[in-house]
């Protein structure tokens, strides 16, 4: 099985489709002959040639909205925004066609659509190329988000969203894209949407994150034991909609709640999930539910930008704080 | 049939790639003085740009967009527009901030990864770097639109590069320019990539000075490395909008000599040979040769400028790289003119675990 990183996955997955879905086509900005500005398109354009990996004028409405018409004609597109902070421009087209055109059609018409982004920060990019507004979409109802959290659930949720009948947000954390390597069977088997992944099995306290930052809270999850804390971690994977039976499950196991992502706080996902246990699982908890996030402010440029995303330190002491008193 | 309305686009060039005067030039060209000046601006931001590079080399600068090669468009721009007009950038245009005041020190502070480099001293009303491509279009129509309501003799110029005008919002922008007759100028600098996107591939039309025209805007286009022909088409249409005559769309045709950014490779997808092809009609070269025909520049003098500008440009990086770090406050300041409580707290929290994060790159 060949080592890959998360990029190298994604790229593998793609090539899967196309290879075996002559209704896919990849398309976006620079994703053809150079392979994408992170490549992970890299090698498509060269096997499949210009129609199937198409790269478009410089304009990510009519990304979407060429999506919406493809979609509905019978094909699957996956289509790449450059960076999370130029999918506000097809906001209306994903928000007002892709996600509802089943449903205003009464399922006469459907979008299959993949729109692959990057998301999040900690790589020293310049300015609105490491947003995380994953709760942007999230609340948009008809549209699945996904986020993985290592190289070989990158590959399997990508080929489950490509085939998935409904649009799909598919984010892609820069900040793990090449981190490390997994052994992934390019075997064409997808990873099932709308369910949460355990990263790791715990007692005391439940720690529930997806994106980059799983790999931190996975980190925080060793030095808790270190501390004999055995803490439960879960990638949430489908950002939207929200597998609340794993997270109540491990709730009622651990009795104890951190939420962790990169995204601001402020009506971010990470207070849905508070919602969903407050509404569903309160009784279970042994302490208030604590949010580890960043902060309600702009990403800062990159100087900064260490000192937004969450620590392992905080993460720690927020879980910490819920086994206090 | 007949026809009902009928455009043509016309190309400007004062000076052939090897500095031959086609044309007689116009007055400001005979001041020997002010065309050394232009000179001089191109080779400082030539100079700052080769420094740019090599401290993202280095690792002491962030992702940087070279200017190389498009300086003749940049400061042929700086040099027709008045203190008191205004301008919305892309990313690129160093030649253009420099002309206007911006200093060395802000710019590396911006691609440095510090949010102050956006605070120009000089012009305070000049918009930001603008990396959201097209959107900068709209802003600046918006500030034509504010000079018009206000009678000031003032204008706005946009700049977009050629793939940014596939974006609707720079149609938009031009439309609305067009129905107001706002005081803009909208300069296109045509450098035939987008990234690793062709302009072929990007657009069916022949030039892009011809999009203005279905908003009702005359378009030019000019030779872009030709200083003299930016500067004097640029005048011309910035004393049009200012005088009520309406907007214009400049398409100054240029070529990126560099990568897109210094996070790109452009050998991955474009022809080596075209890119030497491109190096012999480059701005520089044209300037140099007029300056030198008149006896006022020669290869002492100019190595005199270049060495006065490394030593600026060193002064400008140590500068840039003696200023401290911002703390954390900085991200929630100026976020609102009265924030909300909740920010406070924030803050506290960024305080007690700042630096706790992975180290910068
Ligand atoms: C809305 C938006 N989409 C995508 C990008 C990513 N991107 C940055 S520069 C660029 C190409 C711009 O090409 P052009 O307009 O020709 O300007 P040039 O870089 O050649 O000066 C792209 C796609 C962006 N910054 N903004
Ligand atoms: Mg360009």
């Amino acid at each position: 099985m060949p080592k890959v990183t998360m990029v190298e996955a994604i790229a593998m997955a793609q090539a899967w489709e196309l290879a075996n879905d002559p209704s896919v086509v990849v398309l976006g900005e620079d994703v053809g002959k150079s392979g994408g500005v992170f490549r992970a398109t890299s090698g498509l354009f060269e096997r499949f040639g210009a129609d199937r990996v198409q790269d478009t004028p410089l304009a990510e409405n009519m990304i979407a909205g060429m999506c919406v018409g493809m979609a509905a004609q019978g094909m699957r597109p996956v289509a790449e925004i450059q960076f999370m902070g130029f999918l506000y421009p097809a906001i209306d087209q994903i928000v007002n066609h892709m996600s509802r055109l089943r449903h205003r059609t009464r399922g006469r018409l459907s979008c299959p659509v993949v729109i692959r982004t990057p998301h999040g920060g900690g790589i020293h990019a310049p300015e609105h190329h490491s947003e995380s507004v994953e709760s942007m979409i999230a609340h948009v109802p008809g549209i699945r988000v996904v986020c993985p959290s290592s190289p070989a659930r990158a590959y399997g949720l990508l080929l489950a969203s490509i085939r998935d009948p409904d649009p799909v947000l598919f984010l892609e954390p820069t900040r793990i894209y090449r981190l490390a390597k997994q052994e992934v069977a390019d075997d064409g088997v997808a990873a099932p949407l709308d369910v949460c992944y355990i990263l790791r099995e715990g007692e005391d306290v439940t720690l529930v994150t997806w994106g980059a930052i799983a790999t931190d809270v996975l980190q925080a999850a060793e030095q808790l034991a270190a501390q004999g804390i055995s803490a439960e971690v879960i990638d949430l994977a489908t950002v939207s909609p929200i597998d609340s039976e794993t997270i109540l499950d491990s709730v009622a196991k651990t009795g104890r709640l951190v939420i962790v992502h990169e995204a601001a706080r402020n009506c971010g996902v990470g207070a849905e999930i508070a919602a969903i246990v407050a509404e569903h699982g309160l009784y279970d908890l042994l302490a208030p539910i604590q949010r580890v996030t960043g902060f309600d402010t702009v990403v800062p440029l990159y100087r900064l930008e260490n000192d937004y995303i969450p620590s392992v330190a905080r993460i720690v002491d927020a879980a910490k704080a819920t086994l206090a008193g | 049939m007949r026809t009902v309305a009928e455009f043509r686009i016309e190309y400007l060039r004062q000076l052939s790639p090897q500095g031959r005067p086609l044309d007689e030039l116009p007055a400001f060209a005979a001041d020997n003085e002010e065309l050394l000046k232009m000179f001089a601006a191109m080779l400082r931001a030539r100079t700052f740009d080769a420094k740019a590079i090599n401290l993202q080399r280095t690792g002491k600068l962030g992702t940087y967009a070279p200017c190389l090669g498009q300086e003749a468009a940049h400061v042929g721009v700086g040099a027709a527009m008045r203190p008191e007009d205004c301008l919305a950038i892309v990313y690129r245009e160093i030649g253009t901030l420099f002309w206007r005041g911006v200093s060395m020190t802000e710019v590396l502070l911006y691609w440095g990864g510090d949010e102050r480099g956006n605070n120009f001293a000089v012009p305070r009303h000049d918009f930001p770097w603008c990396v959201p491509i097209a959107t900068q279009t709209l802003h600046a129509a918006g500030a034509a639109m504010a000079f018009k309501i206000r009678k000031e003799p003032r204008c706005a110029v946009a700049y977009i590069g050629d793939g940014g005008t596939s974006e609707g919002t720079f149609y938009e922008a031009m439309n609305l320019a067009g129905a107001r007759q706002l005081p803009i100028v909208f300069v296109i600098v045509n450098n035939k990539w987008a990234i690793s996107v062709p302009i072929e591939q990007q657009t069916a039309c022949e030039t892009l000075a011809q999009k203005g025209i279905a908003a009702g805007i005359p378009g030019v286009q000019v030779d872009g490395n030709d200083v003299i022909a930016v500067r004097d088409c640029m005048a011309r249409a910035l004393e049009k909008a200012r005088t009520g005559g309406g907007p214009t769309v400049v398409e100054a045709l240029s070529y990126r000599l560099s990568d897109h950014t210094t996070a790109d490779d452009a050998s991955r997808y474009r022809d080596e040979a075209e890119v030497a092809e491109a190096w012999k009609t480059e701005p520089m070269i044209r300037l140099r040769k007029l300056l030198e025909s008149r006896g006022v520049l020669d290869a002492a003098r100019e190595q005199a400028m270049k060495a006065q500008f490394t030593r600026e440009v060193d002064a400008a990086v140590q500068e840039y790289l003696n200023t401290p770090r911002q703390s954390s406050d900085a991200m929630f300041e100026h976020l609102y003119a009265n924030p909300p409580p909740y920010l406070e707290e924030q803050k506290e929290l960024a305080r007690r675990y700042a630096g706790t994060g992975r180290p910068s790159h």
